[in-house]
C-alpha cells in the first residue's frame, strides 16, 4: 500500500469530513437567521397581552392572540389523537405483519397522501367533515391536520421498527415470547427515538398549516367554546395579519410566528422529557 | 402504556365536556378588502349587545359566495356582485333570494415605480389598457408622456404587475378595463381572474405592493386603503369628464353618488367610470349577501339590527380607515330594503 | 426480514400444534388484525381522496379530455383550461428544491450523526426540527423579503454574466421564478432530510463502522461505503418526504414564483405551479367548469406524485440490485 495512496485518502476523507460540517453550517446558520429575522420584527409585539386579549380591530393598538394560540393547541392536540395512532400502528403493520404486496400498497397511499396539496387536503375536509354538518368546526380542522401527519408518522414507524436488530427478536423468541409482546415490549422501545421524531416532525409541520384550516376550523375572532364551532389558529392569524395592509398587524403577525416556533419547542420537550425511557440499544 | 392510556382518558373527557353553544355565533365569510372595516364594526356592535358575536373571516369573495350557498355560513360578503348564475344557484338551492346589500366604498389605484420620477403620474384610460394589454411597452410612450408633461419619463421597459390570487380587485380593475377599452373587452373582459396578456402575478395586495417596491420601472394595481395605509406612490387616473382625479375618500363618494340615482333594486351595480367632475372612476361599492329569509329568530333579529346600525353609527367609522362611505340616497334605499329580510 | 411468525411462542421441545384461542389470549391475531385495519384505513383514506377529486372534477375531464394535459391556456373567463404550464414548473421548481436540498441535507445529516459531539448533534437537531414548523405563509413573506431581492441583485448577475449562454440561465430576472421557488422549497424541506437521514445513520450498529475501520478505511469511507448504504432506505424515505413536500407546497411558493402560467426555460423566468395556483384561485373561483378544472389540476398532481414515485422506486430497484455489497 503506496503511502501516497494512503496520504491522498487520507486527504479526501478530511475534506469530505469537513464538507459535511459546512453542510450542517449552512443549514443551522439559515435557521438562526430566520429565527432572528422573527425575533427582529415581532419581538416587540409580544407581550403579556399578545397572550392573554383577543384580537382587536385596526387602529387599536395591542390586543393579542389568546384565542389563536388556545385554539392552536387544541387542534394539533386533537389531529395527533387521530393521525398518530394511525401512522404509528399502521407502520407496525407494515413492518412486523405485512407481506411486500400489501406493504408497497400501504407506502405507495401514505406517499400519495403525503404528497397532496394542503388546500386539496382542506377541501377534502370541508367536503366530508364540513358540508354534512353545514358548519365549520374544530374537529374539522383536527381532522384536516391529522390526515397531514398519518404519512410521515407512517413512514418513520415503519423504517425505524425494520432498523432494530434481528438478535433482538430472536432473543425475545428465545425467550418465549409472542410476537405481540416482542414488538410491545422490544421493538418498539428500540425504536421509540425515531419514532417519537417522526411523530414530531409531523406536528410541527402541520403546526404552520394555514390552507386547510381556511376551509375547516375557519377562524374565530372570540373565544371557541366547543369543539364543533370554528377556532382561531395562530396560522391562519398570521396569514390574515400579513396580507392586511397594517403595520401593526404586520408586527403581530411576525410575533405570532415567533409564538407558533415557541409553542412547538415547547411540546418537543415536554414530549421527549415525558415519554423518556432508557434506551434498549446503545447509541453507536 | 399506562401512561399512555392516562392520557387518553384525559382527552376524551375533555373533549366529550366541551359541546356547549353559548352566546349567539353567527359565520360571515366573503371579502378581504373590507375586513378591517368588518372586524371594526362587528367589534363595536358586539361590545353593544356582548351576547352576539359576530364572526367574520376574510377568506374571499368567490369562497364567501360559495359557503354562503352551501349554508355553512349565515352570512357572506363580495367585492363584486353575485351574477345571474349565481343568483339562480342560490335560489334554487334554498328556495328564496339572496340580497345584496352595499356596505362601504372602496378604490383601486395605480401604484408604480419609476426610479427618476417622484411626483404624482396621470395615466389616461388608454394608458392603462395599453399598457395592461402589452401595447404600450415603454415608459416614455406617448401615451403616458402626453399626460405629464415636464416629467422625464425614461425609456425603459415597464415591467406590469397584477394579482395572481383572484380577487374583487382585479373585479373591479378589469371591470373598468372593459369600459373604457373595446379592445380590453374584447379580448380579456372583466372578471376575479382573468387570463392577463402581460404581467408577473403577485399574491394579494402586499404581493403586488412588494413586487411593484422591489423592481424598478414597474406598475401595478393595488386598493386605496392599502396605498394609503402604506404610503406608496400612486397616480392620477382621467375620467368620464375629462379630469385627472386622484383617488381619495371624496372623489370615491362622488363615484357613487353619481351611480346612486340609477341603483337598481338589487344594488347589484358597477360604479366604474362614474359621471361627476371630480369622481373617480376606478371605484366600487362591496356588499354583504344576506339571505331573504333566515329560519333562526335569534339570527334574523340581531343580523337586521346590525345592518341599520351598520348605515347609523357604523358609516361613522369609515373615513378613519380609508373607506369612503355610502351616500346618502343609497343609505335610505338600504333602509327600506331591510325590511325584506324576513 | 422477520422470522415466520409462526414460530413464535412455539419452540421447544414441548411444542403443541396452538390452538386458535391460544393465539388470540397471546394477542397475536388481534394485534395483526388491529394493526391491518389502521394500515388499510390509510389506503382507504387515499382513495377516497382519489374519488372525491375525480368526482368533482367530471366536468373539465369530458370537455378536454387528454387535451388538459397538453395546452398552455388558462382563462377563467373564456373557460379554457390547459395543465402544461402548471405541471412544468411543480417539476422544475421540486427539481431545483432536491438539487439544493439532498446534498445540503444528506452532508449535514453525516455531520451530525458522525462527527459530532452527541449533544451538539442533539441540540442543533432540536433546533433544525424547529425549521419544519415555520409556517409556511412566514416562509413566503421571508422569500419575498429577502430570498428575491438577493436573486436579483446578487445571485442572477453571478449566473447570467458567465453562463447566460445557457438556456436555462438565459434572459432577465425580476427576483421571483422557478429558481427563487426552489430555494425557498430547499429550506423548506431540508429539515426533512436531516432529520429523519440523522436518525437512520444514528441507528446504524456500531459493528459496522467498526468492520470497516478495522479494515482500514478512512473515517469518510466507512461512512461513505458502509454506514449511509446501510441507512440507504432510511435516506431514500426522507428524500422521498421531503419531494412530497416541495410538490404539494402551496402558499411560500405562489409568493416567490411570480405567478405566471408560462413555461420557459430560463430558470429566471416567472412560473406557475400547480399547488399554487389552486391556493391562488380556488377561493375567488365561480362557475362550475372553473373549480372543477382547479380540482382536475389537483388530480394531476396526484397523478405526477404517483409516477415520480413510482420511477424512483424503479430507480432504487435497479441501482440496488448492482449490488452494493453490503448485505442486512
Amino acid at each position: 500500500m503506496s503511502g501516497a495512496r494512503v496520504r491522498w485518502r487520507k486527504f479526501v476523507s478530511n475534506f469530505m469530513m469537513t464538507m459535511t460540517g459546512l453542510c450542517a453550517l449552512i443549514s443551522v446558520s439559515v435557521l438562526f437567521f430566520i429565527l432572528g429575522y422573527l425575533v427582529y420584527n415581532g419581538g416587540t409585539s409580544i407581550n403579556w397581552a399578545f397572550f392573554t386579549q383577543l384580537p382587536k380591530p385596526v387602529g387599536e393598538i395591542g390586543g393579542g392572540m389568546a384565542n389563536a394560540i388556545v385554539g392552536s393547541g387544541k387542534l394539533l392536540f386533537a389531529a395527533s389523537l387521530f393521525g398518530v395512532p394511525i401512522g404509528f400502528l399502521g407502520g407496525v403493520y407494515l413492518a412486523e405483519f405485512s407481506g411486500s404486496f400489501v406493504a408497497s400498497v400501504v407506502r405507495y397511499a401514505a406517499d400519495l397522501l403525503n404528497g397532496v396539496p394542503s388546500i386539496v387536503i382542506g377541501i377534502f375536509a370541508y367536503a366530508m367533515v364540513v358540508l354534512p354538518f353545514k358548519h365549520f368546526s374544530t374537529f374539522a380542522g383536527a381532522f384536516a391536520l391529522g390526515l397531514m401527519m398519518i404519512p410521515i408518522t407512517l413512514r418513520s414507524t415503519e423504517e425505524f421498527l425494520k432498523n432494530v436488530p434481528n438478535n433482538l427478536r430472536e432473543g425475545a423468541m428465545a425467550l418465549g415470547a409472542s410476537k405481540s409482546k416482542t414488538i410491545r415490549t422490544v421493538i418498539i422501545p428500540a425504536a421509540y427515538r425515531g419514532i417519537l421524531t417522526a411523530i414530531l416532525l409531523a406536528l410541527a409541520r402541520v403546526a404552520g398549516e394555514t390552507a386547510p384550516l381556511l376551509f375547516t376550523a375557519f377562524g374565530n375572532r372570540f373565544w371557541n367554546n366547543s369543539w364543533s364551532q370554528p377556532t382561531a389558529s395562530l396560522p391562519v392569524m398570521i396569514y390574515t395579519y400579513a396580507v392586511s395592509p397594517y403595520e401593526d398587524w404586520h408586527r403581530q403577525a411576525w410575533a405570532a410566528g415567533l409564538v407558533l416556533l415557541g409553542l412547538i419547542l415547547i411540546i418537543n420537550i415536554v414530549a421527549r422529557t415525558i415519554l423518556a425511557r432508557g434506551i434498549a440499544v446503545p447509541r453507536s | 402504556m399506562k401512561r399512555l392510556t392516562g392520557l387518553l382518558v384525559a382527552a376524551l373527557t375533555l373533549a366529550a365536556s366541551v359541546w356547549a353553544d353559548n352566546d349567539l355565533l353567527i359565520n360571515g365569510a366573503g371579502a378581504t378588502f373590507p375586513y378591517p372595516i368588518y372586524s371594526k364594526w362587528f367589534d363595536e356592535y358586539h361590545k353593544k349587545d356582548a351576547k352576539i358575536q359576530f364572526n367574520y373571516q376574510s377568506v374571499g369573495s368567490g369562497a364567501g359566495i360559495k359557503q354562503v350557498t352551501d349554508g355553512t355560513v349565515d352570512f357572506g360578503a363580495t367585492d363584486g356582485p353575485m351574477n345571474d348564475d349565481q343568483l339562480k344557484a342560490y335560489q334554487d338551492k334554498h328556495g328564496f333570494p339572496i340580497l345584496h346589500f352595499p356596505t362601504v366604498l372602496g378604490a383601486v389605484v395605480p401604484t408604480y415605480n419609476v426610479p427618476s420620477v417622484s411626483s404624482a403620474l396621470n395615466f389616461t384610460p388608454e394608458a392603462l389598457a395599453g399598457i395592461y394589454l402589452g401595447k404600450i411597452t415603454k415608459w416614455n410612450d406617448p401615451a403616458i408622456a402626453a399626460a405629464n408633461k415636464g416629467v422625464n419619463l425614461p425609456a425603459t421597459d415597464i415591467i406590469v404587475v397584477h394579482r395572481s390570487d383572484g380577487s374583487g380587485t382585479t373585479y373591479c380593475w378589469t371591470d373598468y378595463l372593459s369600459k373604457i377599452s373595446e379592445e380590453w373587452n374584447g379580448k380579456v373582459k372583466k372578471g376575479t381572474s382573468v387570463n392577463w396578456p402581460v404581467g408577473l402575478g403577485g399574491k394579494g395586495n402586499e404581493g403586488v405592493t412588494g413586487l411593484v417596491k422591489q423592481t424598478p420601472n414597474s406598475i401595478g394595481y393595488v386598493e386605496l386603503i392599502y396605498a394609503a395605509q402604506n404610503n406608496i406612490p400612486y397616480g392620477a387616473v382621467k375620467n368620464a369628464a375629462g379630469t385627472f382625479v386622484k383617488a381619495d375618500l371624496k372623489s370615491v363618494s362622488e363615484a357613487a353618488a353619481g351611480a346612486a340615482k340609477s341603483m337598481p333594486d338589487d344594488f347589484r351595480v358597477s360604479i366604474t367610470n362614474a359621471p361627476g367632475k371630480g369622481a373617480y372612476p376606478i371605484s366600487t361599492f362591496t356588499w354583504l349577501l344576506i339571505p331573504e329569509k333566515i329560519s333562526d329568530a335569534g339570527k334574523r333579529d340581531s343580523i337586521k339590527g346590525f345592518l341599520k346600525w351598520m348605515l347609523a353609527d357604523g358609516q361613522s367609522y369609515t373615513e378613519q380607515l380609508s373607506y369612503a362611505k355610502l351616500p346618502k340616497e343609497v343609505v335610505e334605499k338600504e333602509k327600506k330594503a331591510i325590511s325584506g329580510v324576513q | 426480514m422477520v422470522t415466520t411468525s409462526t414460530t413464535y411462542g412455539s419452540t421447544g421441545p414441548a411444542a403443541r400444534s396452538r390452538s386458535f384461542l391460544s393465539k388470540l389470549r397471546d394477542g397475536d391475531e388481534i394485534a395483526r388484525l388491529v394493526t391491518f385495519l389502521f394500515a388499510m384505513s390509510v389506503v382507504l383514506i387515499t382513495v377516497l381522496l382519489v374519488y372525491q377529486l375525480w368526482v368533482n372534477s367530471a366536468l373539465p375531464r369530458h370537455k378536454f379530455g387528454l387535451h388538459f394535459f397538453a395546452t398552455e391556456v388558462w382563462d377563467p373567463i373564456a373557460d379554457e383550461y390547459g395543465a402544461l404550464p402548471f405541471i412544468y414548473g411543480t417539476l422544475v421548481t421540486s427539481a431545483v428544491a432536491l438539487l439544493l436540498a439532498v446534498p445540503l441535507g444528506i452532508g449535514a445529516a453525516i455531520f451530525l450523526a458522525e462527527l459530532a459531539p452527541p449533544r451538539i448533534s442533539d441540540a442543533l437537531q432540536f433546533f433544525i426540527d424547529l425549521l419544519a414548523a415555520v409556517p409556511s405563509v412566514i416562509y413566503g413573506l421571508l422569500g419575498a423579503f429577502i430570498v428575491v431581492p438577493l436573486m436579483r441583485t446578487v445571485i442572477y448577475p453571478a449566473l447570467n454574466k458567465p453562463l447566460g449562454f445557457m438556456p436555462i440561465f438565459k434572459g432577465p430576472s425580476y427576483g421571483v421564478g422557478f429558481f427563487t421557488a426552489g430555494i425557498v422549497l430547499a429550506i423548506m424541506v431540508i429539515p426533512y432530510i436531516i432529520s429523519v437521514s440523522r436518525e437512520v445513520l444514528l441507528s446504524v450498529p456500531r459493528d459496522q463502522r467498526e468492520a470497516a475501520l478495522a479494515l482500514g478505511a478512512t473515517r469518510w469511507e466507512s461512512t461513505w461505503k458502509v454506514v449511509v448504504p446501510f441507512a440507504k432506505t432510511g435516506i431514500m424515505g426522507s428524500i422521498f418526504l421531503a419531494l412530497a413536500r416541495a410538490l404539494g407546497e402551496t402558499m411560500a411558493v405562489t409568493m416567490v414564483i411570480g405567478n405566471t402560467p408560462k413555461i420557459a426555460a430560463s430558470l429566471f423566468a416567472p412560473g406557475y405551479s400547480i399547488a399554487a395556483v389552486i391556493a391562488n384561485e380556488f377561493t375567488e373561483a365561480t362557475g362550475d367548469l372553473y373549480l372543477q378544472s382547479l380540482i382536475a389540476l389537483g388530480l394531476v398532481l396526484f397523478i405526477l406524485t404517483f409516477v415520480i414515485n413510482g420511477l424512483a422506486r424503479l430507480l432504487i430497484v435497479v441501482t440496488t440490485q448492482k449490488g452494493s455489497g453490503v448485505t442486512r
